[in-house]
């Protein structure tokens, strides 16, 4: 990595940040939490992109890493009904009712 | 109940049972046997009772139950054993015992080979580095002059390997057909029924906020100016940064928010399914027939009618901006459709 001593530590702190996302991910017992983390993961990614003077890419990951593929990964959470949400909670007590 | 309790003591151990049941299928026939006793025992006591009506008597039928089930049981377990040397048990404990120990020596090997391979590659920007042979240096050194696009990355993923990107491009309209085909429903009763299921469906899930102001809002500040953005993004791919693929996708996730605030209904008058497989088809056919004539042209040495034009123009790059186009759309339509698949499961 090229750069000045800031950019330097600056690009560290973010590789750092980059294995603290990674390992938490695996780690989250929530999903929703896991896929969080993943978005910023990717964000965090695409801004080591630009400092790895690759501007295409990091358009690309932060628009389909931290974008498009976290919705699709929301969305599917919804549909087999992981998410914690209220929805879901009124649900589990029409249940009991039941 | 007596006799019941010494049959329970009778019994194989827990531990053995436990064994016998991870070798698999002698658990159903010994559970079997275990059942049967406190099934048959009643039965047949009463008849001895019925019969001879003393007590003698049915303490000896008892005895003989007592002594005919555990050793029933006895046998079986005996069998089990001969099925199963001990041998083979003992290896079975001492493989569950190893089995996290190996695990972990397995993952942490993985992991130090990995790293020594990683430490093996060469430095990051090297000039020594495979990756910057000739071709590399071709591409920098003559590819504004043959490509016509500032941004080297557009005039390689669209110029010099461009057939890679076609590939790329349909690969996402297969999967995006692929799965369409197989949520597809024929019969126009069934199509109707489960309509209806899905509107109630999504009233129940509230699959879509009704109203949210708050949502509304921001997708109405925030959609257009997504829009432009990806457009910007997709025409200046062969000026700067950017390209089809990066400006599809805005276009895609701006779509998809607008779909989330104001619902698909509204999204439906712009874009159906026919919709999808219209432009799509549309763009990857055109991207084709582009490629196919500068090919042709380029392999036979041919003049070509596409120039390459004053780079650092918007027109220019000869096919770099149209194939962009049709990247982009490709991209688009496929992300919306993505998410609407995942959604709804289909159109």
């Amino acid at each position: 990595m090229r750069g000045d001593g800031i950019v330097t530590i600056f690009q560290y702190l973010l590789l750092g940040f980059l294995v603290i996302c990674a390992i938490s991910v695996t780690f989250s017992r929530n999903l929703l939490n896991s896929i969080i983390i993943y978005m910023s993961y990717s964000l965090i990614m695409s801004i080591l992109w630009v400092c790895l003077e690759s501007p295409d890419l990091a358009i690309t990951e932060a628009a389909v890493g931290a974008g498009v593929t976290s919705i699709l990964f929301f969305v599917a959470l919804k549909r087999i009904n992981a998410v914690n949400g209220e929805s879901d909670e009124k649900e589990k007590k029409e249940d009991d009712h039941d | 109940m007596i006799d019941l309790d010494k049959e329970k003591a009778a019994r194989p151990s827990l531990k053995e049972r436990f064994h016998t049941w991870m070798e698999g299928e002698q658990d159903m026939y010994l559970g079997e046997l275990e059942m049967k006793p406190p099934k048959n025992a009643p039965g047949q006591t009463d008849e001895t009772v019925q019969e001879t009506a003393q007590k003698a008597a049915e303490n000896a039928s008892r005895e003989k139950l007592r002594q005919q089930i555990p050793e029933g049981i006895l046998n079986t377990v005996e069998s089990t054993d001969r099925l199963v040397p001990t041998g083979r048990r003992l290896l079975k404990v001492a493989f569950d015992k190893a089995y996290p120990v190996l695990a972990t020596v397995m993952c942490i090997a993985i992991v130090a080979l990995l790293l020594v391979t990683v430490s093996w590659m060469p430095p990051f920007g090297s000039a020594d580095n495979p990756a910057s042979n000739e071709v590399a240096q071709r591409y920098i050194e003559q590819g504004l002059e043959e490509t016509g696009a500032v941004n080297i990355v557009s005039g390689m993923i669209l110029d010099y390997r461009a057939f890679d990107t076609l590939g790329e491009s349909n690969v996402l309209f297969i999967a995006t057909i692929v799965v369409m085909i197989l949520m597809r429903i024929d019969s126009k009763e069934e199509k109707e029924k489960l309509s209806a299921e899905e509107a109630a469906y999504t009233h129940k899930k509230t699959l879509e906020p009704e109203h949210d102001t708050i949502l509304r809002t921001v997708a109405f500040l925030l959609v257009p100016m997504l829009l432009i953005f990806g457009i910007y993004i997709i025409l200046c791919g062969h000026l700067g940064p950017g390209g089809g693929f990066s400006g599809g996708a805005v276009i895609g996730a701006s779509l998809i928010l607008y779909a989330n605030a104001y619902g698909f209904q509204r999204m439906e008058k712009l874009f159906t399914a026919k919709t999808y497989k219209v432009v799509s088809f549309c763009a990857l056919g055109f991207y084709a027939l582009a490629k196919s004539y500068s090919f042709f042209t380029g392999a036979n040495e041919l003049e070509s009618i596409i120039s390459t034009g004053t780079p650092g123009r918007i027109l220019s790059a000869g096919l770099i901006l149209p194939l962009n186009i049709c990247v982009g759309l490709v991209v688009a339509c496929t992300m919306y459709s993505f998410y609407v698949l995942f959604r709804k499961g289909g159109y």
